[in-house]
């Protein structure tokens, strides 16, 4: 774990950690943490690397590599026995009350732990005097020296100018510790800091002061990171940027947005990249693109998406829960108009502004709800970075298909994570445009956009197709899309809506829409959705080896609901679990609201932080040990 | 064959007020369109909520009426999506400048090429007869319980501050007039907007015809009308910016011009500069295809629904093994 205050480098210090370790043949799992702010409040990184794929945060801490004197308050109880710290020499002088930065709940909460412990250090050298004695090992590396060092190498007299790179010389140090492959961490400087020479020299010289300087001053640590060599195509990448490029692989060609947080950098990504490469390919094409249009408001952004939806080209838009409250009067205007688009809905701690850089699964029933009225909608949430990059695709396809606004949750923990992935597979990626005519379809015939039809699916034309025209309304329409307030008229087009949902339901394969995992023959089975995904799997797995026997189902498709397959499924088990990150169950009280099942037992979390494999693990050991009192609550994370 | 003004109509019955300005837009429009021989199927009119909004749903185009306030996002979005649509965003004054405030001006930023009617009859007539957002502080119009308490906004001066590159006042009973500014604003390469004065013979019983045409202001010397209304081209006004070293003093004379109002009401041209590129020519910048082959037009998969956008580049800066 790499911890410091905001703006002092703790992203790049990140990304670099994270592609060093892949670049010798590591998997790689990166939780980030921030605050809403832009400089000063503590952030941190929790970067778990194993020679096999890793999917969920622990919350044990083996090395804790700190840029600054509250990093080591914050995090000190997290480093196992035996664990390191490497803090900044000069630092250990620091009053730990002194800190400024601290919040009222989290001193009250430090001195709470200190009574228990019936401790009582003065100074951050004090602190760390007493984890020594728990076996943990402290590293006190003089970064200031460090710093003048390189500055005096690299002929900078400014020493201030220089600050930036302390979170390098944290790394350097943290590598040195654990005796890695230097050459690796070079690679992922170079990489991070591409086109800029004179910063990666620097940043090279700086981590090669740290790491020898650690090497040369301290015994061996203990914990050795050893590469893997590997021939394995693999990628590094974090959740907005799987959702970007699913998005553009399913033909996604405009997308709005207006800044929030998770959301935007997805956003930023695509317009990164808004000029395409296209494949060779039987189809000629003048050349591929992405517009990203920035809104000047969440109102404007689901808006304009429609009214691009309108004119036949892929669109979406990405939010997070403020934003999309805003939308809600939008979606339910693409409802009743039967317009293909796609909300990207990234849940971050709610309501209101909430946790507006942490996590929070809670928005399941308002993406469900959203709107006055009803209409078909359908919703999909993702479990894992890798489910990112094809559902984002597959949602038009749904979009296309049922001509209806399609949301897509997403959450900040899987955002905000960074994971390696084997190589995904575009290939995959299948693009079903549902019933979008041409105008040779239409040439000389009568053209009604709400044609009454047995599937209840009308065919659907581009804005501008020549001879033809139709018309959209908010209001209640006629076939022609004209108002029309008459009581059978309602009644049909009304019913013409719903039923697509009825359809969706019938023709989507349940495959899409669940994952199931585990002893198919188990007797307790956990359903849960989203980013838990990946601790329920390790929980599961430790207590198959522990001896007793799960299942998980994971819900990919929430609405429509596969509730005759999740029904057929739960019938089975004797102990269900809902597993989420929410207070009231949502998903559970879905279920039972289509199936008439309820769940036995509840693992609820929301702290704003994800659940560890470690917490889930427990909570699901007492379960099974009949243990657990019925609603557990979930607390880890700092 | 010729378009006619009948190719442009729709058989759906006309539901406004008898008398009301709408009347006159919707031929003012239909007459544009047909002056400039724009077929039906390259028109798209979109409209917000309110009397005006109905009007797509008269005029033989393709027609989006959308949500209260939220007409310009939707046009912006089909626009840009496809830069080959003629369109025409229709909004009220409510619509258009209260609840949609923040869209019209932040359209003014983007210059894309389309043109924005707003019809301005200072109320809100289809809840009837509210104070809408430009009626003046003190009118006590019909169905107000007590007289504005509210200042009137001047969209004239907002859309030159929004950036507005071309602006022009009709009058909603003057359809040859309605109708040049309208082709005028089409024509414009650029964002137009088109500011309607409207009677309200329902709810508006100050800002009437007759106060309009000045019946309350007899001309002792003619016995006829003082008409409030003047045409800015009588008065050898140009508001056109011809070389950019102008464009700021043309600026500063159509805000003076906005600023006339009550007894002397100019209508036409106030500002047009055709100058400042167009959001399709900027973003032409970034994506060289763009106007070529636009979101609306790119063919996403081959036939067999396999896809044709190759992320092979970007997975190979993502790539990390292999």
């Amino acid at each position: 774990m790499a911890g410091g205050p905001q703006g002092s480098g703790v992203d790049s210090a990140a990304n670099i950690f994270g592609r060093a370790c892949c670049y010798g043949g590591l998997h790689v799992y990166g939780k980030r943490e921030y605050h809403s702010n832009i400089k000063g409040l503590h952030s941190y990184f929790h970067i778990r690397t194993s020679s096999t794929e890793v999917g969920a945060d622990v919350d044990r801490v083996d090395l804790l590599c700190t840029f600054d004197a509250e990093s080591v308050v914050r995090h000190i109880w997290e480093v196992t026995p035996n664990g390191g710290i490497i803090c900044d020499a000069d630092a250990l002088k620091t009053p730990i009350f002194d800190i400024p930065t601290w919040p009222g709940p989290f001193i009250d909460e430090f001195k709470k732990t200190l009574d228990e412990k019936g401790i009582r250090p003065e100074t951050i050298g004090d602190l760390l005097s007493e984890v020594r004695k728990n076996n943990v090992r402290t590293y006190a590396i003089p970064y200031m020296d460090l710093l003048k060092e390189v500055a005096t190498e690299i002929r900078e007299e400014k020493l201030s100018k220089l600050t930036r790179i302390i979170n390098v010389l944290a790394l350097g140090a943290s590598f040195g510790l654990v005796d890695y492959d230097k050459t690796y961490v070079e690679k992922a400087i170079k990489t991070i800091f591409g086109d800029k020479p004179k910063i990666i020299s620097m940043n090279i010289l700086a981590l090669s002061k740290a790491y020898e300087y650690v090497q040369q001053k301290f015994s061996f640590f203990g914990f050795k990171l050893e590469t893997v060599p590997t021939d394995e195509k693999r990628i590094f990448l974090q959740g907005t940027q799987a959702v970007a490029l699913g998005k553009l692989v399913g033909g996604c060609r405009l997308q709005t947005y207006y800044p929030i947080t998770p959301a935007a950098d997805e956003s930023e990504y695509l317009e990164e990249n808004e000029v395409l490469e296209l494949e060779q390919s039987t189809v000629k094409s003048a050349g591929g693109s992405i517009l990203v249009m920035q809104a000047e408001d969440e109102i404007a952004a689901i808006n304009m998406a429609s009214g691009a939806a309108l004119t036949g080209a892929r669109t979406a838009t990405a939010t997070s829960g403020p934003g999309f409250s805003l939308m809600v009067e939008g979606l339910g205007w693409a409802g009743n108009n039967e317009v293909p688009v796609v909300v990207t809905y990234y849940q971050r701690g709610a309501p209101s502004t909430g946790l507006p850089t942490r996590h929070g699964q809670s928005d399941l029933r308002f993406a469900l709800h959203a709107s006055h009225g009803e209409f078909p909608r359908i919703i999909l949430c993702s479990g894992d970075i890798e489910e990112c990059f094809y559902d984002a695709a597959r949602a038009f396809n749904y979009a296309e298909r049922y001509q209806t606004p399609v949301i897509h949750l997403i959450d900040k923990a899987l955002a905000n994570s960074n994971r390696s992935y084997r190589m995904f597979d575009p290939s995959l990626v299948k693009i079903e445009r549902g019933q979008l005519l041409m105008e040779a379809d239409v040439k000389g015939k009568e053209y009604r956009r709400f044609e009454f039809t047995e599937s209840s699916i009308s065919p659907r034309l581009p804005l501008g197709t020549p001879s033809v025209v139709f018309w959209n309304t908010g209001d209640e329409h006629d076939e022609l899309g004209h108002i029309s307030e008459e009581p059978m008229m309602r009644t049909r087009m009304y019913e013409k809506r719903m039923r697509k949902l009825e359809t969706a339901d019938k023709e989507i394969p349940v495959q899409e829409r669940v994952n199931f995992f585990g002893d198919t023959d188990a007797t307790s089975t956990i359903v849960s959705w989203g980013s838990p995904k990946g601790a329920v799997l390790e929980a599961i797995e430790r207590l198959r080896q522990e001896g007793y026997k799960m299942n998980f189902l994971q819900v990919r498709m929430l609405h429509p609901l596969p509730k005759d397959y999740i029904a057929e499924m739960l019938a089975k088990a004797k102990k269900k679990i809902a597993v989420e990150g929410n207070y009231s169950a949502q998903l559970a009280g879905i279920i039972k609201e289509a199936t008439g099942i309820e769940m036995d037992y509840f693992v609820l979390k929301w702290n704003g932080r994800p659940m560890s494999a470690d917490e889930v693990h427990e909570a699901l050991k007492l379960i099974m040990q009949n243990k657990a009192p019925r609603r557990q609550m979930l607390t880890h994370g700092t | 064959m010729a378009l006619k003004l009948i190719d442009y109509r729709t058989p759906v019955f006309v539901d406004w007020c008898p008398g009301c300005g709408d009347f006159g837009i919707l031929s003012a429009m239909q007459m544009a369109l047909v002056d400039l021989q724009l077929p039906p199927s390259k028109v798209v009119i979109f409209s917000g909520i309110g009397c005006h909004a109905k009007l797509p749903h008269f005029v033989n185009a393709y027609g989006v009426h959308t949500l209260h306030g939220r007409t310009l996002p939707f046009a912006v979005g089909a626009k840009l999506a496809n830069p080959d649509l003629e369109v025409i965003a229709v909004t009220g004054d409510g619509d258009g400048l209260g609840i949609g405030a923040g869209h019209f001006v932040n359209t003014g930023r983007r210059n894309i090429d389309m043109t924005v009617l707003i019809h301005d009859n200072g109320v809100y007539g289809l809840t009837k007869g509210q104070a809408s957002p430009t009626l003046r502080l003190g009118l006590r119009t019909k169905s107000l319980p007590k007289p504005n308490i509210n200042e009137g906004i001047n969209p004239v001066a907002i859309a030159l501050a929004a950036g507005y590159t071309f602006i022009a006042r009709s009058y909603a009973y003057d359809v040859r007039h309605l109708k040049e500014m309208i082709k005028k604003g089409i024509e414009h390469h650029g964002l137009a907007v088109v500011i309607i004065q409207q009677p309200c013979p329902t709810y508006n019983d100050i800002n009437t015809k007759e106060w309009y045409g000045g019946e309350d202001r007899i001309d002792p010397a003619t016995g006829k009308p003082t008409p409030r209304l003047y045409k800015l081209e009588e008065t050898g006004y140009d508001g056109i910016v011809h070389n950019p070293e102008e464009a700021f003093q043309k600026y500063i004379g159509a805000l003076t011009k906005a600023h006339e109002w009550g007894d002397k009401i100019p209508i036409g041209v106030f500002y047009q500069n055709e100058l400042v590129p167009t959001y399709q020519e900027r973003i032409s910048k970034r994506i060289p295809t763009y106007l070529q082959n636009p979101p609306a037009k790119q063919v996403i998969s081959d036939s067999s629904g396999k896809p044709i956008t190759s992320i092979e580049k970007m997975l190979e800066e993502l790539k990390v093994t292999g």
